[in-house]
């Protein structure tokens, strides 16, 4: 009981994930009908947000310390963070501890610029495309993007920890009277999994409460007819495009803590998102959300020990065998609609 | 026009079907000549360098080609001669091999062996490489290993783990000098059971893949031996990113140990998330939690941060080994000074792996005379040699695999700067990490001959 | 000419030309200098570009006719040569019962992946084809291990029984033969500086690839590739008629997953290993940049694209600074330096930002792929000599 408490909690936390990176993808393609193969690499970037970000809160200068040998015998070298200066040692190194927090407000504005400036230089020009291009060539900007990271970056993770008040993990079993230390979860994964609910949340309300939600609702069931009354729809997409950038950006930043952010996590992470987007349906909001829940709970319980002794491997194709079955018996997976890339 | 009958790299059996099938004047090999693949043409010879340059292993592929590098000038002469000055063998001269200039090619294996076969087979068609290292997984290391013994040139593994290497799969032409699975268990089993009792109980996550398993056999295998207790091992999949699942039912089994038996990213991000999930200040049966990575590399410690810190592990070699244990290691400073001296940083265990076997190689072919694959194979068989950085070492015969001192380390609680991640702990001695080659796990494969091609 | 409309005898005729010749076309460069990096004639890299060749023409058959859109083709390759280095392991290491055996694996591999798959359609298609190679690709990695060697593959050893074969001499390691002819068999021809190389492997493949060619010619011109294109351009309309699509793509579904198995075991015959990552999604990816690429549809577009990216992943990686000083060292210090730090970032480790750019200038300017860039260079020469006239290509896109 305890153990399958502790899977479901952990598939609602990988679940969050699936379902933030599959909500930007399925508001691209259903606002803008495009297949993005970059959403991965958007994702990535954003991871690679807080890194940058907290980068430049260690900018430092070098200052050679005498007394000390570094490991070929010359005067050691030691960086000291201008933070330190600025704000005395201690102030900087809560801000430098916060990094992570604080690189969404870096975040934000660095990824609608990379929307904006994606939609307006290449998407634009391949709406008409048939999808095949347009996964090729979102797949050449994904290969572009990553290797431009690892250019800068290199190809090591690059380790990005979460503030220090949110170390460890909380015992959900010491509030429900089971024994101490069965049922506990990291506080980081219980914020993002609170955040994601948060953005999820807020792209709904967005989308449902606003005119310029339900004007693109409209563009997304018929974008000819919107266009004829006269609306500029193009003006919408691309503001549509750049707040799904900014999403995958968020949840790439929220997750640097979780996995240490390499420039290939991206691609990681594509096929996968791919395969919640179409479980759930393509062009369907709320299809994608339930799918990444749905498959970060399965993913969870097919990796317990118990499973595995029955199906030794499950845990490695868990995810393909839910995707296969609800496709032959739900034809466009679970909340998809007629017609949508089906030809 | 003329057909030359010496072919630099092709080797030719010559079947009635191809010259009546393809209309080809098809002429004798090279065997004529000189009796090997790529026999060194002029006063220059090629090595070929086949290390990671794309995917997760980018960086320590970086690393392997610096060393491969170094380890060129040192042979031609320039540079401040590194290790060739403490390597008790002293047939080097600065000259190159055998007076001959080495050059070196380069390519990508992908950390794919589709890739590295590739990459490898156009340095010996294209480029005449009579002699290929490098690579930084074993699955690379095992596929290039039966091509090179196809072709007819020597290997000489880089990093490569898996008992497999110098086990099921060994080759006549194939050499490692990296330590294995085996040696990290028996290595690690004597510094655990002294550092945390003898009556743990520990929980495996392998990565779901030959040399996890390899791995979780020896660690289990040299820790039961101590007494202590294996509560489950599950399998993870390679492609995993988030351990999470895997983490979260550890404490539940009662466990008081976790060990991980990933590597690279795999590595990096289950130690992240176990250490997030703050296992490492819990107490259970009594006993503080402890997790223990079998293999480490300073690359991936540096990608786990702060997480590693306390972490046992083990490790082939360690650039502090000589200041810190004397002048047993020697080398290891002749080393990480000309390497540390040209660019900025001390070496990995993988570019210090690279650059001795290049050295070996050089040396083995002088030693023999030849670079015939075969004359080379007999000059490392059974070699023993000193001063490479490791301590007194020997090539064993039976199934080329290196026999050396295994160092365990531990994240280091304070560390200097982000090249200094890790602690000497303890120094395993050769002997006790030593098995024999029939060893049931290593059981399964035959050396076969040497192969010279042609 | 064998059934063949004079256009297409033409076009094959080409194909031809360029496959016996390929060890002169791809070595233009003498010996030791530096352009000599860019030469492809040694016998692996013209190999791959043939064998490559097939697996894309074979994709062709179905996502350029049908236009069904596999995201799991590297399975069927995959499945093709684990098949192969069983027979080399279990029977013989002639190539013949490897090669057969692949496709007939293959084949009926493709059958269940697509009998199941090809109840959906459109991205649907696509997503189940993936999850079949994805779930392929995971299980030979880990699971199957003692059936696939998991990570470090599969390839012969002495010990392997080989009952056709009798014991090996010693000393000798298996090679993969064509009834005793030694797939690696090479002679070579030096003409002053420039050296050619001609080798047994890379004949028997590249006849291996005239003959897929040469079928898939006749594919598409026949009733059923008639049917196909009908599938792409209406199959509402298809179906309103009274047809029954579904038999005709299966029968494309299967026909290039025996293609993919076809590729899949010469890849053994040549070099006798296996490795599980050659059915990783992005193995399956790469047919598919191949086929788009060179021009989807067209006839020798995926031959174009198969060349296209097997030489910039065998030749542009292997550039590395020490080659890129030696090529600028004509230039003064400062200059030379310059150049190095521009171009190095592009080449060697860089070789993936390259092809990622390249993809991209592709697509964006070429939508038809290579085909349509050679029509257009065709067309601007054509145009000076005489008035413009229809534009017709060699090769007529499906559609």
């Amino acid at each position: 009981m305890d153990a399958i408490l502790l899977q479901i909690l952990n598939g609602l936390d990988k679940g969050s994930a699936y379902a933030l990176i599959a909500l930007g993808l399925t508001l691209i393609f259903g606002t803008l009908g495009v297949v993005n193969f970059a959403h991965g690499a958007l994702f990535m970037i954003g991871a690679f947000c807080a890194v940058t970000f907290s980068k430049l809160l260690n900018l430092s200068h070098t200052i050679v310390d005498d007394s000390r040998k570094d490991f070929l015998g010359n005067p050691m070298k030691i960086d000291v963070p201008y933070l330190h200066e600025f704000f005395g040692q201690a102030a900087g190194d809560v801000i430098i501890d916060w990094a992570v927090p604080l690189s969404i407000l870096f975040a934000i504005p660095v990824m609608i610029g990379i929307g904006f400036a994606m939609e307006r230089g290449l998407i634009k020009h391949f709406y008409k495309r048939p999808h095949a291009d347009q996964i090729l060539v979102t797949f050449g900007l994904a290969i572009v993007m990553a290797e431009l990271i690892k250019y800068f970056y290199g190809a090591n993770p690059i380790p990005t920890p979460a503030p220090a008040a949110f170390a460890g993990s909380f015992d959900f079993g010491a509030l429900i009277g089971a024994d101490p230390n069965t049922i506990i979860y990291p506080y980081w994964r219980l914020v993002y999994f609170c955040f994601a609910a948060v953005i999820i949340g807020a792209v709904f309300a967005f989308l449902q409460f606003t005119t310029f939600g339900m004007v693109v609702r409209a563009g997304m069931a018929d974008r000819e007819t919107v266009g004829l009354l006269g609306i500029n729809i193009d003006k919408r997409f691309t503001v549509m495009f750049g707040i799904a950038a900014a999403v995958a950006g968020v949840a790439g930043v929220m997750y640097a803590p979780i996995n240490s952010p390499n420039y290939n996590m991206g691609m990681d992470f594509l096929v996968l998102s791919f395969v919640v987007v179409v479980v759930g349906g393509m062009g369907s909001l709320p299809g994608a959300v339930l799918a990444g829940f749905l498959l970060g709970i399965l993913e969870s319980f097919a990796s317990m020990a118990v499973v595995l002794e029955f199906i030794p491997g499950i845990n490695q194709i868990i995810i393909y065998l839910v995707a296969i079955i609800i496709l032959l018996t739900r034809p466009r997976g679970l909340m998809g609609r007629k017609g949508v890339m089906e030809e | 026009m003329s057909f030359s009958n010496l072919t630099r790299r092709g080797l030719i059996k010559t079947g009635a079907v191809a010259g009546a099938g393809l209309a080809l004047p098809t002429y004798l090999s090279a065997a004529a000549h000189s009796g090997f693949t790529n026999a060194p043409q002029g006063d220059t010879v090629t090595l070929g360098f086949n290390v990671p340059q794309s995917g997760p292993y980018a960086d320590e592929g970086a690393d392997e080609l610096r060393a491969f590098e170094l380890a060129v000038e040192h042979l031609n002469g320039m540079g401040d001669g590194g290790m060739l000055q403490t390597f008790s063998s002293k047939a080097l001269d600065g000259t190159g091999i055998m007076g001959k200039k080495v050059q070196f090619v380069t390519g990508d294996t992908q950390t794919k062996s589709d890739a590295a076969r590739a990459s490898a087979k156009s340095m010996i068609e294209k480029d005449g490489a009579v002699m290929i290292s490098g690579g930084s997984s074993s699955g690379v290391a095992v596929a290039v290993q039966a091509l090179c013994q196809e072709a007819g040139v020597i290997f000489m593994a880089g990093l490569t783990h898996s008992n497999d290497t110098t086990g099921k799969d060994k080759r006549a032409n194939g050499f490692r000098h990296f330590f294995n699975s085996y040696m990290s268990g028996a290595a690690l089993a004597p510094v655990l059971a002294k550092a945390y009792g003898a009556d743990r109980k520990a929980y495996h996550l392998t990565a779901d893949y030959n040399w996890g398993y390899t791995t979780e056999e020896a660690v289990r295998s040299s820790t039961e031996a101590l007494g202590w207790e294996t509560v489950n091992a599950v399998k993870t999949p390679l492609t995993q990113t988030d351990f999470s699942a895997y983490i979260a039912p550890v404490l539940q089994s009662g466990a008081d140990v976790l060990v991980l038996n990933h590597y690279g990213g795999n590595m990096v991000n289950s130690l992240t998330n176990a250490v997030q999930f703050g296992l490492r200040d819990k107490m259970v049966n009594g006993k503080q939690f402890e997790i223990v990575v079998p293999l480490y590399s300073e690359l991936m410690a540096r990608g786990a941060g702060a997480n590693i810190k306390g972490i046992l592990g083990s490790q082939n070699w360690d650039w502090k080994l000589e200041d810190q244990l004397g002048a047993r290691y020697s080398g290891t400073n002749a080393f990480v000074q000309s390497f540390g001296t040209k660019y900025g940083f001390p070496p990995s265990q993988a570019a210090h792996t690279c650059y001795v076997q290049t050295l070996l190689y050089a040396d083995a072919v002088t030693r023999a005379g030849s670079f015939n694959p075969c004359a080379v194979v007999e000059a490392l068989q059974g070699f023993e040699f000193d001063g490479m950085g490791n301590g007194p070492t020997l090539y064993r015969a039976d199934d080329h695999q290196c026999f050396k001192d295994v160092v365990v380390v531990k994240g280091k609680e304070n560390p200097e700067n982000e090249f200094d991640l890790v602690e000497i702990v303890e120094v395993t001695p050769a002997d006790q990490v030593t098995y024999a080659p029939d060893h049931q796990q290593f059981a399964g494969g035959s050396l076969g001959t040497c192969n010279p091609g042609a | 000419m064998l059934g063949l409309s004079k256009k297409d005898a033409g076009l094959l005729a080409i194909v031809a030309f360029l496959c016996i010749f390929a060890p002169f076309l791809l070595n233009p460069f003498p010996e030791g200098s530096a352009m000599a990096q860019f030469n492809a004639g040694y016998p692996d890299l013209m190999q791959r570009l043939v064998i490559f060749g097939i697996f894309a023409i074979g994709f062709n058959i179905l996502f350029g006719l049908t236009g069904y859109l596999s995201f799991g083709h590297a399975a069927f390759l995959g499945v093709g040569s684990y098949a192969a280095i069983w027979m080399m392991k279990l029977l013989t290491m002639n190539v013949v019962p490897a090669i057969f055996v692949s496709v007939l694996v293959a084949g009926l591999f493709s059958l269940l992946v697509g009998w199941i798959s090809l109840r959906r359609s459109g991205i649907y298609f696509s997503i189940l084809t993936l999850a079949f190679a994805q779930m392929s690709y995971a299980l030979a990695y880990s699971v199957l291990t003692p059936i696939t060697g998991g990570e470090t593959g599969l390839q012969p050893k002495y010990t392997d029984p080989r009952i056709l074969d009798g014991a090996l001499p010693a000393g000798q390691s298996p090679r993969a033969n064509l009834f005793g002819l030694d797939m690696k068999a090479t002679t070579e021809l030096r003409l002053g500086d420039w050296v050619f190389t001609f080798n047994a492997g890379y004949y028997i493949a590249a006849a291996t690839m005239l003959l897929a060619f040469y079928l898939s010619i006749r594919i598409f011109r026949s009733p059923l590739g008639m049917m196909l294109r009908a599938v792409k351009s209406n199959q509402q309309r298809m179906n309103y008629t009274g047809l029954n699509s579904k038999p005709y793509t299966l029968a494309a579904f299967v026909i290039s997953g025996m293609y993919a198995g076809l590729a899949g075991g010469l890849l053994v015959a040549m070099d006798t290993q296996v490795g599980a990552e050659r059915m990783f999604w992005t193995a399956s990816g790469e047919v598919v940049l191949m086929t788009i690429l060179g021009g989807a549809g067209t006839l020798i577009g995926p031959v174009l694209g198969a060349g296209f990216i097997k030489y910039m992943e065998n030749i542009v990686s292997k550039i590395n600074e020490t080659v890129l000083e030696q090529w600028f060292a004509f230039l003064p210090d400062g200059l030379s330096d310059a150049m190095v730090a521009i171009v190095y970032p592009f080449v060697g480790k860089g070789w993936h930002l390259t092809l990622g750019l390249l993809f991209m200038m592709v697509v964006i300017f070429l939508p038809g792929g290579l085909v349509e860039g050679g029509q257009r260079i065709g067309r601007l020469f054509r145009s000076k000599k005489s008035e413009p006239e229809t534009p017709d290509g060699k090769t007529t896109p499906a559609e």
